[in-house]
């Protein structure tokens, strides 16, 4: 199980990734797509969209189940990853480059979780 | 025991012991004493088969056989090959459920895939799902497909069938969204009128072709219109008419629906039949209902599933867009073996016939003093006439003769005619409106 | 193992055509150009016997009720009789027009009229339409039947639809459908639901709750008078979904129960064929408060405010449930339910013995769960791996991964139909599948090994979709 040390994670395991204080990227941890399992399927928000911490904004989907993904951080998209709408296998290769979205603007955020934390999170 | 409950009393008895209870009646400890029945239901006492049968071919024979019929207006009389019922009385077919078991059900998943084909080719779109319940809820759900965060709103055309608006409406008040209708104009869609209303909360347009009135509408130009103010475009269609007018792609669709009832199924007083729902590759994921696909199994070879179930029901529950789990399966399948069986140029040549037949009819009423075409467009096989008498006579008229006549409406009449009616039957059928009229 | 067979696309030779039909005996007529299609019609073209051997090769790849034991949980797959189907097939109903003059239809009225008063006093209710063309959308009409009541009394504010966690997926969506917001009410651990949780969702912004009695555990909510009492008493109604309805036909009745409003599943308690996914038939039937909202057999679009479906609804379905019913009539309606929660109680107890676990471990109704957990844990093998191996002893597995709140479901509904003996089969056909879990849970994990495929790769197939036949380019 790889966990990146250059960013947070949330206890709904989505990473974030700050650029600075108020610009982040999120995506899935390697734990969430390992539990998940093989993902045919990503629904993102639209650019523009606001997010707010704690609720879902999209939602990935694997055979037989639909998975809520919460966001970490409130904020307005600025980008989504478009090329997972082809290829949502990435999140399962690449979960750490496989980011969902942009978000700038960010006002507030969840309870977030270094990389050891989030370690010992997953172990429990 | 019998009535489909095989048992014998010693059986029951016997199963009953190895439970440890006295009676039947133990098993049903849970239902509170206070709802349950004292005595059999009230209703008359079982019947046997045979008496069954005859019961119930009494109350067939209480209704009118015609020999000839001309109404249409979404119920065709079409002929329907032996090799239809041969194919579809197959009781591995006919009882078996929806086939979630993808290995032993490799044939009726094959099926749905050579279904969704035919719904392509027909319909000129990329993708078709296995089928809805019929042509209005099959328009009503493509609706639902348009719905975007702003746009609400679905302009329907006042050409469309009276029961496909309903429908629509319906599903509209459950959804909270507005439909607007669309006014008509010589029986057409009123394409000045459609422009007006092209509001920037508007989701989706819905025209149906050939309309209600029999009458081509020119979909191209209304969904040219339509597109340019970033609305969606569905079209409802007949199969028969399909088969030689331009397809969903030709004239800009995103969406093609209807219902195949005029593929071989019975008439059956409006029921079962197969609605149809194909759009294109952008809309696939907002695409209700059962979809097969094709993929391998771990050998390599061909195999068939359902997929993309993620959109559906039974795994996003309240947030699925639409509820439906059923593709009247075995209606489809109808369909399927129908075109399979007549081909490119049977289906092509029943459209052909019905086409010709239908203007050498409304020729042949059109010779009769007051009797005229209602509208100026083109048409492919129904058609309204203005009567010089009330409908209802030239109706009792027909019927006297063992023909349906078209349907009634203020003061004409919708006729269809199909491959089956000949040109003598036809002959004779406007002497008898001729004299209907003059009386 | 057969042959892979071809797409019947795959199958066509450019030219063998069948003419069967006739050149029409009046002159062509020239349609203009642009109202001609550009586009070929790229369907099949076989000879007549290569048709008929095409449909041959398919369903003996499929697996219907006549095949074999059909245990599939929440689907009463019940024996179709023959007789509905040759009362289908007559000519007076097949061919009737649904817009025909009335007298002309006398007889499918009649059916339609005598349906809806037989399943009236089967449900205990007032009112039945015969519009819906399946459960789901007569779940869809009632929702929206309870909606338009609330608002004609000035009760608009009821947006709450209360559905239990064990619901089949179609209740909430079809609230949803109808405009509702879906709030979840938990089950106890005995598999009912919690009264203290309903308690405290009830208030003045509740419409209804949604219920199937027995349950999909196959357990009958016995709280079930307390339940519509409490929900009545927050001005709310109830909602029965008469999936399950085949434990009780002819016992209990859901009006007696407390339940506003109700549809029928024809395709299941009532014997007609599911087709493969369809037609079904989904009655809704009320109690007066409710009826003025109910579509009605009318012509085109004047059903009522409430139209589903264009014209009446399924009639050759109905016309085969009106058969089933006059052949069992109320005297012998009970036999089903007697004897379809018999063989389930049977074959429980015998799979029990076979060393299978229940989730519930008390009788059951017509259907009842076992959970796979243990075997999971100690030997790897899932309800899939174990459903699938039911595949290779020549059976239809049950029904797997529903109710979703037990895990590793399996779920097996044997219905009154079937006998001893096949049960007896069933009850071997487990325990010789406890016997491989122990022997070799590997060669499990593949399963089946006798189908015509082995299992499908379901993640390529959603991942890269290929939904249609295409020419080679």
């Amino acid at each position: 199980m790889e966990i990146k040390t250059d960013r947070l994670y949330s206890e709904s395991h989505e990473w974030v990734l700050f650029e600075n204080d108020t610009t982040a990227t999120v995506g899935l941890s390697d734990f969430a797509q390992s539990e998940l399992g093989d993902l045919v399927f990503v629904n993102l928000p639209q650019v523009g969209d606001t997010v707010t911490a704690g609720e879902t904004f999209a939602d990935v989907e694997s055979v037989k189940a639909v998975s809520d993904v919460y966001s970490p951080v409130t904020g307005k998209v600025v980008a989504v990853n478009a090329t997972l709408l082809d290829a949502p296998q990435t999140i399962n290769e690449e979960p750490y480059e496989a980011w969902l979205v942009k978000v700038e603007g960010i006002t507030g955020k969840v309870a977030l979780m270094d990389a050891d934390a989030y370690r010992a999170l997953t172990e429990k | 025991m019998s009535r489909y409950v095989p048992h014998t009393p010693a059986e029951t008895r016997a199963m009953l012991d190895e439970l440890g209870l006295a009676d039947v009646g133990g098993l049903f400890a849970d239902v509170p004493e206070s709802v349950r029945l004292t005595g059999p239901v009230d209703l008359p006492r079982g019947l046997s088969q045979m008496e069954t049968l005859r019961d119930m071919e009494a109350l067939a024979e209480r209704n009118t056989r015609y020999r000839l019929t001309l109404r249409g207006a979404g119920c065709y009389d079409h002929w329907i090959p032996p090799m239809v019922n041969r194919v579809a009385c197959k009781e591995e077919f006919l009882t078996a459920y929806t086939p979630y078991q993808a290995e032993l059900s490799q044939g009726v998943l094959q099926a749905i895939f050579e279904y969704q084909t035919l719904v392509c080719v027909l319909t000129g779109m990329d993708v078709s799902n296995a089928g809805v319940y019929d042509g209005a809820s099959a328009a009503a759900e493509s609706a639902v497909m348009c719905r975007e965060r702003g746009r609400a709103v679905t302009l329907v055309s006042a050409c469309a069938h009276p029961d496909t608006v309903a429908v629509m409406r319906t599903y509209c008040y459950g959804t909270g969204d507005e439909l607007r209708l669309i006014p008509e104009k010589d029986g057409r869609t009123d394409a000045a009128a459609l422009a007006a209303m092209l509001a920037p909360d508007v989701a989706a347009v819905y025209v149906q072709q050939p309309n209600f009135y029999g009458q081509l509408e020119d979909v191209t130009g209304l969904f040219a219109a339509a597109k340019a103010a970033g609305v969606k475009c569905i079209l409802g269609v007949n199969p028969t008419a399909q088969a030689i007018l331009p397809d969903g792609r030709e004239v800009g669709a995103d969406i093609v629906c209807g219902d195949l009832q005029p593929f071989g199924i019975a008439m059956a007083f409006g029921g079962p039949s197969s609605g149809f729902m194909a759009c294109t590759a952008a809309l696939v994921r907002r695409l209700p209902g059962r979809i097969a696909g094709q993929t391998v199994d771990a050998q390599g070879r061909r195999a068939f599933v359902l997929t993309l179930q993620a959109r559906e029901q039974h795994i996003r529950r309240e947030k699925a867009s639409s509820n439906i789990c059923s593709n009247q399966a075995h209606c489809a399948l109808i369909a399927s073996v129908y075109a399979t069986y007549l081909g490119p140029d049977g289906v092509t040549a029943v459209a052909e016939s019905c086409l010709a037949k239908a203007h050498a009819f409304a020729a042949m009423l059109c010779d009769i003093p007051g009797v005229r075409l209602r509208h100026t467009g083109e048409f492919f096989h129904e058609f309204v006439t203005d009567l010089p008498v009330p409908p209802e006579k030239v109706q009792a008229a027909l019927e006297a003769t063992g023909v349906l006549s078209g349907l009634p409406l203020p003061g004409g009449m919708l006729w269809c005619v199909t491959e089956k009616a000949g040109r003598e039957d036809l002959l004779r059928v406007a002497q008898t409106v001729r004299e209907a009229c003059a009386q | 193992m057969s042959e892979a067979v071809l797409l019947s696309y795959e199958k066509s030779v450019p030219g063998r055509r069948s003419e069967v039909i006739p050149k029409p005996d009046v002159p062509a007529y020239a349609l203009p150009e642009a109202l001609r299609r550009k586009t070929p019609l790229l369907l099949p073209e076989l000879s007549e016997v290569d048709v008929d051997r095409h449909y041959t090769e398919l369903a003996h790849r499929a697996y219907g009720v006549n095949c074999g034991f059909y245990p599939l949980g929440s689907c009463t797959m019940k024996y179709n009789p023959a007789v509905n189907e040759a009362v289908a097939a007559l000519p007076g109903f097949a061919q009737a027009h649904p817009l025909a003059p009335a007298h002309a239809v006398a007889g499918c009225r009649a059916v339609m009229e005598e349906l809806s008063e037989s399943l009236c006093r089967i449900a205990g209710m007032d009112a039945f339409t015969l519009q819906p063309a399946a459960g789901a959308h007569g779940e869809l009409t009632g929702m929206l039947c309870v909606r338009a009541y609330h608002e004609s009394r000035g009760d608009a504010a009821r947006k709450t639809m209360l559905v239990p966690d064990s619901a089949h997926g179609t209740n909430p969506a079809s609230a949803a459908m109808a405009g509702f917001t879906v709030v979840n009410v938990p089950s106890r651990a005995d598999g009912c639901v919690d009264l203290d949780a309903l308690s405290a969702l009830l208030d003045d912004g509740v419409a209804g709750m949604m219920m199937t009695n027995p349950n999909t555990l196959g357990l009958f909510e016995k709280d079930i008078l307390k339940i519509s009492r409490m929900v009545h008493a927050s001005g709310g109604l109830m909602y029965y979904d008469g999936a399950n309805l085949n434990a009780i036909l002819g016992l209990a009745r859901p009006g007696d129960m407390g339940f506003d409003v109700t549809h029928l599943n024809l395709h299941k308690t009532f014997s007609t064929p599911h087709g493969g996914g369809g037609p079904g038939s989904g009655p809704v039937g009320v109690k007066a408060l409710l009826a003025p909202f109910l579509p009605t057999v009318a012509s085109l679009g004047e059903t009522g405010p409430l139209q589903v479906k264009a014209f009446h609804g399924n009639f050759a379905t109905l016309a085969r449930a009106l058969a089933y019913i006059k052949t069992l009539g109320g005297d012998h309606l009970r036999d089903v339910a007697h004897h379809a929660v018999l063989n389930a109680n049977y074959l429980m107890a015998r799979l029990k013995a076979a060393g299978y676990t229940p989730a519930f471990d008390r009788p059951c109704m017509h259907e009842f769960v076992l959970t796979l957990e243990h075997e999971r844990e100690t030997t790897g093998v899932s309800a899939l791996d174990v459903a699938k191996t039911v595949i290779d002893y020549g059976m239809h597995p049950p029904t797997m991964y529903f109710p979703l709140i037990v895990h590793e479901a399996l779920m097996f509904e044997p219905t009154e139909t079937e006998t001893r003996e096949t049960l007896d089969r069933a009850a071997q056909v487990m325990a010789a599948i406890r016997a491989d879990l122990e022997r070799d849970p590997e060669a499990m994990h593949t399963a089946p090994h006798s189908a015509v495929i082995g299992r499908p790769d379901e993640v390529r197939a959603a991942r890269t979709p290929v939904l249609r036949w295409k020419p080679e380019p």
